[in-house]
């Protein structure tokens, strides 16, 4: 197979360099600045400081936990019966799932803060029937459909695109062998979808946890996440160490979540990756 | 699938020049006061400058760019930013060159003691004359060396009068519990500091820590009454009927009346913040000459006339201010008779040392709520 | 029965999907100037849009130019990069690599902005350049930012196939690039549209990288909406993005129809 190996490092060579420059440089950029002072001495200060922020960190981790698994939970249905459309059907519901998503976060983010008011669509219709406002904005409950909202595409569109190659005489076979719905989808069609599910999940959660404007917006600036939090030291106050340190803790935060993922979603399986 | 995408990018790019192409609106004044040429067609000019900050065309307004490019023959590369740190930010770092830049007063003191900035030359800024001179000689630039006034603005109260008795004339309605959740706060620390600050009686340019913690306690003491911090969203907020109280720009807040009658206004007595934005030449300008020729067009009576009605600031400019034509002449929520107007205050550039101070604070104070 | 209920399911998502876009149209019919009170009916924006002379089609033309070559570039480096780290044997680099693609990802926007601008004005620097950014250094950033999603997409794709396959083809002749053209890459074709729509869809929407990545005569749609935050979004931009999704739906509508009757004829 030397062939092979050959053709593989041709294949590669683009994106390791590409990668080393534009994704690996500018991370110990990140990490000069995490561990210097702004007159460029080193200090662990910034790292220090950083004790302040446990909750922040707990309360984004939990934010974006919950976000994903209610995503999966409805993305998971949606690309099974996406997948068993015509094959023409299936083109049109995918480009119909991400469509949306062209018109802007911050157009689409606007319309629901009209929908989600305390005087907006939803509590107009609900005093037509004569049903008590209900508080929507501003609830831990509207970041995270927000942040349902804007992702979910990301996880229909992997798991669907997995789905759709499993092949139907696999799933026939499992129901003429008498498996029901409920054993038929968990012993057949999870696993043979998880790398959708896996890469999912981690379109979902990673950028969930960083988010800035969506909390900002649905939570009424009363809900502070970590991407705020790094938003403001950067943007406000041009403290780039602050902001560096924060990110870089943030970074190995996600990296444990996605090993400890990857550890309940496929032991021992080379094919997953953090 | 490949079909979709081709066509719909032809599409989209058939679309665009239709819509980029002008016809009608707006791109020329009458009769400039001051002369043009076109020594310096052909040439680009970098202008950077607040989002929805200048009159665009729109609604059948004055376009000032295409305008001042019919002129001058001089490309006008117009780019926006939404916070004076993050045009400091992208400046700072040297990775642009700007010809042209608008912050605020504080930020443009910083940028002088930097030495990030170029003396203007008075002789090319024929149209000077036109500015009111109480926006001359200000803390941020004593000489008038380095800037030219483009907009001043106050902050003031917006409230409803259906969800707010009497007439509050005071700060201190936005910590009343009896709008409790009713009430909105301006989402950044400067102006919500500034608030806490005259209410309970310190400098707003205070270089004491123990005055910028009195006024954080105030802040947190707030927490409990607040609806939300925000900012553009205090638009849809009020108008909608969605929070009673709410500070806001004053010119701001003549757009929200139009879409809701029952809000109305006022300067509180402890004293309000007043801000002017004015237009400076960054040290690494590439096109001096032409970034003159732009300041002083933007002070031109037609010009300026158009700036102030699009974005319904007050304008520094004599011509636009006793222009009985002009939209908002005599507007006394924009220009206020200074007899009845509480003290104000401009925000200084502070100390970083307590800036990140205050930054601090306020950090605790969003955690807090 | 089990179909309906599932077609029921879909549709709601649809509904909700779209929701916040159908007030986004109705909206943009307002004869007001907010986005929040509907004072009357009117096409005023429409019409403003069409014939006034303001500059808001540079910035949608600049969009639209820099989401279609970021995404392709992406994909066409992403899905190399995929097929490259699903052959590679040695365990400690393929988690590196794996990791290394995470990053752009896991990084906040405003973090990954910074760290690219700081990076291409110390390269200006040493080049001597004015302006250190410009259009490429934004292209660069879009690129980067895409590439992950791409990979992510296709990698699961590839591990669907059977390894055997390529080398089966290989067995029967094909050189390895043929092997791949021919057998590879149809298996995995699903992954690779699903990354270039999204690496579209996240070129198309990002400001805050965007932001600290361009240069002084390459504004962005995003940026420019943005940088409103001091001001009301007006209904001219939900008219702009109304055009947009119309635009897109009839191209969807269209390229069926017709590709339905191609179909009809394929068959014979």
């Amino acid at each position: 197979m030397k062939n092979r190996s050959f053709l593989q490092r041709i294949i590669g060579a683009p994106y390791v360099l590409w990668a080393a420059i534009f994704i690996v440089v500018p991370l110990l950029i990140v990490a000069y600045y995490a561990f210097t002072d702004p007159a460029g001495a080193f200090t662990l200060d910034n790292i220090r400081n950083l004790t302040d922020y446990g909750t922040i960190f707990r309360e984004s981790i939990v934010y974006s936990v919950v976000a994903t698994l209610i995503a999966l939970v409805l993305a998971y249905p949606f690309a099974y019966v996406m997948s068993r459309k015509r094959e023409k059907t299936q083109q049109i519901m995918m480009v119909l799932v991400m469509l949306p998503m062209w018109m802007s976060l911050l157009i689409l983010t606007y319309s629901w803060m009209g929908i989600l008011e305390r005087n907006g669509i939803i509590n107009s219709l609900l005093a037509k029937i004569g049903v008590a406002p209900l508080n929507l904005i501003g609830t831990p409950a509207a970041v995270i459909f927000g942040m349902v909202y804007n992702y979910i595409p990301y996880m229909i569109l992997p798991i669907y695109s997995v789905m759709s190659k499993i092949d139907p005489s696999v799933l026939e076979a499992a129901e003429d062998l008498g498996s029901g719905s409920a054993s038929k989808l968990y012993r057949v069609i999870l696993p043979l979808s998880m790398p959708g599910v896996v890469s999912g999940i981690t379109m979902v959660f990673v950028p969930s946890v960083s988010t800035f404007y969506i909390s900002q917006k649905l939570g009424d600036g009363k809900i502070l996440l970590v991407g705020d939090v790094i938003e403001r030291q950067i943007q406000a106050q041009n403290n780039y160490n602050a902001g560096a340190a924060l990110s870089l803790v943030l970074m190995v935060l996600i990296v444990l979540s996605l090993a400890l993922m990857k550890l309940f979603a496929g032991e021992g399986d080379d094919n997953l990756y953090v | 699938m490949k079909r979709f995408a081709s066509i719909l990018l032809a599409a989209l790019m058939a679309a665009v020049p239709l819509t980029a192409s002008s016809c009608g609106g707006n791109t020329s004044i009458s009769s400039p006061r001051a002369s043009y040429t076109k020594d310096l067609a052909g040439t680009t000019l970098n202008v950077f400058n607040w989002g929805e900050y200048i009159s665009d065309g729109s609604e059948g307004s004055l376009n000032v760019n295409k305008a001042f490019e019919a002129l001058t023959g001089i490309h006008v590369n117009y780019n926006t930013f939404d916070s004076n740190e993050s045009m400091y930010a992208k400046l700072s770092s040297g990775a642009v060159s700007y010809d042209v830049v608008i912050p605020s007063d504080y930020m443009i003191e910083r940028m002088i003691r930097e030495d990030m900035l170029q003396p203007l030359d008075p002789a090319k800024l024929t149209n000077y004359d036109l500015i009111d001179d109480q926006y001359k000689n200000l803390f941020y630039d004593p000489d008038n060396t380095y800037s030219v006034p483009y907009n001043v603005g106050l902050v003031g109260l917006i409230y409803n009068t259906t969800m707010v008795e009497g007439t509050p004339d005071s700060w201190s309605v936005m910590w009343d519990e009896k709008y409790a959740d009713n009430i909105l706060t301006i989402d950044n620390p400067r102006d919500a500091f500034g608030i806490a600050q005259f209410l309970v009686g310190v400098d707003v340019n205070s270089t004491d820590k123990a005055d910028w913690d009195k006024a954080a306690e105030k802040l947190k003491e707030q927490n409990k009454v607040l609806q939300g911090r925000v900012m553009d969203q205090v638009f849809a907020k009020m108008e909608g009927g969605n929070a009673a109280i709410a500070p806001y720009y004053a010119g701001d807040f003549l757009t929200m009346v139009g879409n809701n009658p029952d809000l109305a206004f006022v300067y509180p007595k402890e004293g309000t913040n007043i801000f002017v934005d004015a237009a400076c030449v960054p040290k690494n300008a590439a096109n001096y000459e032409a970034a003159m020729m732009y300041i002083n067009f933007l002070m031109e009576p037609e010009v300026a006339l158009a700036n102030a009605e699009f974005i319904c600031y007050a304008s520094p400019n004599t011509a636009v201010v006793n222009n009985p034509d002009y939209e908002y002449y005599g507007e006394e929520i924009l220009y206020p008779d200074p007899a009845n107007l509480p003290p104000t205050e401009y925000f200084h550039d502070i100390d970083p040392e307590i800036r990140s101070y205050y930054e601090k604070l306020w950090e605790g104070i969003l955690l807090a709520g | 029965m089990k179909k309906a209920i599932g077609n029921i399911f879909v549709g709601i998502m649809y509904f909700i999907l779209y929701l916040p876009l159908l007030i986004m149209v109705f909206f943009s019919f307002n004869s007001g100037r907010s986005t929040s009170v509907f004072k009357g009916f009117s096409f005023k924006w429409y019409a403003e849009l069409f014939t006034n002379s303001s500059d808001i089609g540079i910035p949608v033309r600049n969009t639209l130019i820099l989401a279609t070559l970021s995404a392709v570039i992406a994909t066409v480096i992403g899905t190399a990069a995929a097929v490259y780290i699903y052959y590679v044997k040695n365990k400690a680099w393929k988690n590196t690599l794996n990791t290394v693609t995470n990053i752009p990802m896991m990084n906040p926007d405003i973090v990954t902005g910074v760290s690219l601008m700081l990076l291409f004005v110390f390269v200006g620097r040493l080049m001597g350049a004015l302006n250190s950014l410009n259009f490429f250094t934004l292209l660069i950033a879009h690129i980067t930012f895409n590439i992950p999603y791409v990979i992510l997409n296709v990698l699961p794709k590839l591990n669907q196939t059977d390894p055997h396959l390529s080398e089966a083809a290989q067995d029967l002749g094909s050189t390895p690039t043929q092997a791949f053209f021919r057998v590879v890459l149809p298996s995995i074709m699903s992954g690779v549209t699903s990354g270039l729509m999204m690496a579209f869809t996240l070129s198309l929407d990002d400001f805050v990288i965007s932001y600290y990545t361009t240069g002084t005569d390459f504004q962005t749609l995003p940026l420019y909406v943005f940088n409103m935050v001091k001001k009301p979004v007006k209904p001219n931009i939900y008219a702009l993005y109304s055009i947009i999704f119309l635009l897109v739906l009839a191209v969807l509508l269209f390229t069926n129809i017709s590709g339905m009757k191609e179909n009809r004829k394929d068959k014979k």
